[in-house]
């Protein structure tokens, strides 16, 4: 079905009365009241699927983070009891003080959360959603409808992720990577019952909702771009969102594949990842199996996943770098090789999170000069930002603080892994405090900065509202020293050998002169937490209470989705679609005063394309 | 009653600071948008510097607070070779950390809008791009050449003479097992297992397994100078020997059979005069997630001398002995006399 006779069936006249102006779409068609349904729950419009990701990714960071609030309590105060605990936490908080068991859950469910429903639906989900048809001058996806299932599998996957959380036996608790066969034996572990399958369950539909979302991106951006955006027109952000599908098209069922081998284990009688086990008492009939397999099977979802977080970050701080510099992005196309490098090296490099599972040294030896190899390419898009906003003209406006924020977070924690990925450093450094450091950094608060900077530049697109600046600056200062704060120091820690997912240390002689400073990280990741909750209510009070957006263009940018309405309806243009006719960083005097030339001005007699 | 009283008082500061932000729009509003957004943008600007100056004041104080925490220096040959290769890298990286994080900010600080001057158009430069992917490409190729010389070093195959200890993992301790006089591991399998008299499932038709010692709370007693193998496996799930101090580590995996190796060079005795701790201990921890206990999944090495090493070795009693005394109705405490203890370690 194309574009056009989707929106035939799916006629819409767009309410914003408050707004008092005229900004429905499709002024050609007749018009008719949309139910309140078809409208917001069953949206088949890309910019209300995309609003749809964005709060039930929202809904999920308070839950994780949350979660990662509690479990910080019983790290820094170990044995102590806290209200709050058994508040949330009931009888798995007996007198206040979390029990081994819950604490693993939640740091299970916290990682499991945090890297597939807020840094990847509710950041690729939101943003391609939001920006793939705005950008690239486009009435909507390629399929509306495959778009409106992969937000409700995803919605039905979290569903199932939350229902697992109040099982009697608890959720999923063997870490955001369930190895097996700690994941797969419920002698094992509580959350290895029924919690582990709502957790495979989950994870299958939410692989479902990727891939139904992916290929309509990568059909979409392929496809449908209006006359004249050729693919070396598009914005950075498109080239991002392309890439970040095609990895998660290509890695995804693999995951899926792991996790029915897995299901199969545990209610089956299979062994394709046991071997060799006695436990509870007697020896189990499996033979034959390797635990190591899953690993294999899960890491060739789980690095290029890193990149699936991180690529739709670059591509939203290389706009934003840009436009609120008032300069073109520095190496267009040296970007556009280098994630073409990553997303092809994203492919290679997965068993460097093996190197200590005896594998062969030959094999790890490979994985080393790939994974190395990735610092190339990344080390370019850094030096590229930087370029691009030397003798800049720099709006510091909060996304341009985010975006700020992002460059540096990302060189920090992209360093680190030029320890990890090299595997005689890694040997040590694996599995400690080091490499919680390292990914948090890098591909959690990073990628949230990338994120941050992205709903901050484009809210005003989405709701015809700006958020509130001066919250927003708090909001950046706060997080930013704090998030140094929480995790700089757990480097050294890392170094010290420190375990991570260990519950207490202070029965242990090697790392329990790090109490004090557990303390420290606890207090400090519980304000960050808060100046979250600013972010959050920020958000819903701008939604209804936001100061109103007057200029359809109100950062001066030369991207398509601003030549849209200033609430576009379901169609985005209200006429026909633009054509396009230079590239989308074209930041340069227009002879009219303007510093800018937006993607549809005509080139000019002599000038020459980029 | 008090977590409602908090979750007030933080509505209610979000709602001050709502209150706030509004106001300095309503302030902005009355100043004009303009002016208002320029000097607050040069507000920012500034906070760029503050902002590099106090992340590098942040590094350095925790760099001072941190140093006499962190753990001792390496107790292995390997561990020495690593913590040169550390330095290596922190070296590399600490360069490029320092400068990138220094033009980000300074440039943020130095290009702030200002109506006077124009932004330069600078899209690319061929030039600038290959300088910046060919030395990255060089330094990457010097990590990556020191890297592989030590990881091929470190998990190649033990020196001849290495004594062979076996340690197995289960949920949530160690095991750990000694050759015995013969200098042998004997076989065992997992079927055999029981936890009264068969902790690993030795078969008892392999005559090697009637010397072999267990020490049931995984106790490691190596020698100092002296290379060692561990022989790694587990009874259940994947756990993981952590040797934080010798800087080693290696998966414990049901069904296959790990291996790691390193040379002591600290004894216990000399590291509690080194770090002046008498509570010091080198400790195995488990490193990889393995259920409810993984935090207390703990054992102890002990590094010692040949001759201590050899007086321990005589007070044990092997495995099979000590399970089935009716059959040894003359079995003495002590086993192995000192000198065949000897002859397994120089095999």
């Amino acid at each position: 079905m194309s574009n056009e006779a989707t929106l035939h069936q799916h006629e819409v006249h767009t309410h914003h009365s408050d707004h008092g102006h005229d900004d429905h779409g499709h002024h050609d068609h007749h018009e008719h009241k949309q139910h309140f349904f078809s409208k917001y729950v069953f949206s088949m419009d890309h910019k209300i699927i995309s609003r749809q990701f964005l709060v039930t990714g929202i809904f999920w960071a308070i839950v994780g983070g949350l979660m990662s609030v509690l479990f910080r309590l019983q790290l820094g105060y170990p044995g102590e009891s806290f209200k709050v605990l058994s508040y949330f936490l009931g009888d798995w908080a007996p007198g206040g003080i979390i029990d081994p068991e819950m604490y693993y859950g939640l740091i299970t469910i916290h990682g499991t959360v945090l890297v597939f429903f807020v840094l990847t639906a509710g950041l690729s989900g939101t943003f391609s959603n939001f920006l793939i048809p705005l950008q690239i001058g486009a009435r909507d996806m390629a399929s509306p409808f495959l778009n409106m299932l992969s937000y409700w599998f995803f919605a039905v996957a979290g569903l199932v992720m939350f229902a697992s959380l109040f099982v009697s036996t608890g959720p999923a608790s063997g870490g955001w990577t369930t190895y097996p066969p700690l994941s797969a034996l419920k002698e094992a572990s509580m959350g290895s019952g029924i919690g582990m399958d709502l957790w495979l369950i989950s994870m299958a539909l939410f692989v479902v909702s990727s891939l139904l979302g992916g290929l309509n991106y990568i059909v979409t951006i392929l496809n449908m771009r209006t006359t004249g955006m050729s693919m070396t027109r598009m914005p950075l952000t498109i080239w991002a969102f392309l890439f970040t599908a095609i990895l998660g098209v290509l890695s995804f069922p693999v995951l899926l594949s792991a996790a029915v081998l897995l299901l199969m284990d545990r209610h089956a009688g299979t062994s394709f990842y046991l071997s060799e086990i006695y436990i509870a008492g007697k020896a189990l009939p499996n033979v034959g199996g390797s635990p190591i397999l899953y690993q294999h099977l899960f890491w060739f979802l789980g690095h290029p996943e890193v990149y699936i977080i991180m690529l739709p970050a670059m591509g939203m701080a290389s706009e934003i770098l840009s436009t609120h510099s008032r300069k073109p992005i520095f190496g267009y196309l040296a970007m556009i090789l280098s994630l073409i490098g990553i997303t092809v090296l994203a492919f290679l490099v997965w068993a460097h999170h093996m190197f200590v599972t005896g594998m062969s040294p030959f094999l790890g030896g490979v994985f080393v000069l790939l994974t190395l190899l990735i610092a190339i390419p990344s080390a370019v898009k850094v030096f590229n930002w930087l370029t691009t906003i030397f003798k800049g003209n720099i709006r510091f406006t909060v996304p341009m603080l985010f975006a700020i924020g992002f460059v540096s977070l990302f060189i920090s924690g992209g360093l680190t892994g030029l320890f990890l990925g090299n595997s005689a450093l890694d040997i040590h450094l694996h599995d400690t405090y080091f490499v919680i450091a390292h990914f948090h950094i890098v591909m959690g608060i990073s990628a949230f900065f990338g994120m941050f900077a992205g709903v901050y530049h484009w809210f005003p697109k989405m709701y015809g509202r700006f958020m509130n600046n001066t919250m927003g600056y708090i909001h950046f200062f706060i997080t930013f020293i704090g998030s140094y704060v929480i995790f700089w120091p757990m480097h050294y820690e890392g170094v010290s050998g420190m375990p991570r997912r260990y519950y207490d240390f202070s029965s242990w002689e090697s790392f329990n002169q790090f109490g004090d400073l557990n303390k420290m990280i606890s207090v400090a990741a519980i304000i960050v937490f808060f100046a979250q909750l600013l972010f959050v209510f920020n958000y819903f009070v701008s939604v209804w209470k936001g100061k109103k957006v007057t200029d359809p263009n109100p950062w001066k940018a030369n991207s398509l989705e601003w030549t849209t309405p200033i609430l576009p309806g379901h169609g985005n243009w209200d006429g026909e679609i633009p054509e396009v006719h230079r590239w989308a960083y074209d930041y340069k005097d227009d002879g009219n005063g303007n510093d800018f030339i937006p993607q549809t001005v005509p080139l000019k007699d002599g000038e020459e394309a980029h | 009653m008090s977590g409602l009283l908090l979750v007030l008082l933080v509505a209610l500061i979000f709602v001050v600071l709502y209150q706030v932000s509004r106001s300095s729009e309503l302030v902005a509003s009355i100043q004009g948008e303009d002016l208002f957004d320029k000097k607050r943008n040069k507000l920012l600007g500034f906070s760029m510097l503050i902002l590099f100056a106090t992340l590098m004041i942040g590094f350095y104080a925790c760099h001072k607070y941190m140093m006499p925490l962190m753990g001792p220096a390496a107790a292995s040959d390997h561990g020495e070779q690593y913590d040169f290769m550390f330095m290596v890298t922190l070296i590399v990286t600490g360069i490029v950390f320092l400068l990138t994080q220094f033009l980000l900010f300074w440039f943020a600080f130095k290009y702030q809008r200002d109506e006077n001057r124009k932004p330069l158009f600078f899209s690319h430069s061929n030039k600038l791009e290959m300088i910046w992917t060919t030395v990255p490409a060089l330094a990457m190729a010097v990590l990556v050449a020191i890297g592989l010389k030590s990881w091929f070093q470190m998990t190649g195959d033990a020196p001849k003479g290495a004594m062979q200890i076996e340690i197995v993992g289960k949920q949530f301790n160690w095991i750990s097992r000694y050759p015995g006089a013969d200098g042998v591991l004997g076989k065992r399998y997992f079927t055999n297992i029981n936890d009264k008299d068969n902790v690993l499932g030795q078969d008892w038709k392999d005559k090697a397994n009637m010397d072999d010692i267990i020490v049931q709370n995984g106790e490691l007693r190596l020698i100092k100078g002296k290379p060692v193998e561990l022989i790694i496996g587990s009874r259940d799930v994947i756990h993981d020997v952590g040797l934080s101090h010798f800087r080693m580590k290696m998966d414990a995996v049901p069904g296959i059979t790990t291996r790691l190796w390193f040379t002591p060079t600290v004894t216990t005795t000399e590291m509690k005069a080194k770090t002046g701790n008498e509570e010091f201990v080198y400790e195995i921890s488990c490193d990889q997630m393995c259920g409810k206990g993984h935090y207390s999944m703990r054992a102890v090495v002990v590094v010692e001398t040949q001759a201590e090493h050899d007086a321990w070795m005589a007070k044990q009693q092997s495995y099979y002995v000590q399970n089935h005394p009716d059959e040894f109705p003359a079995a003495k405490p002590v086993e192995a006399p000192a000198d065949s203890a000897k002859k397994i370690t120089m095999k």
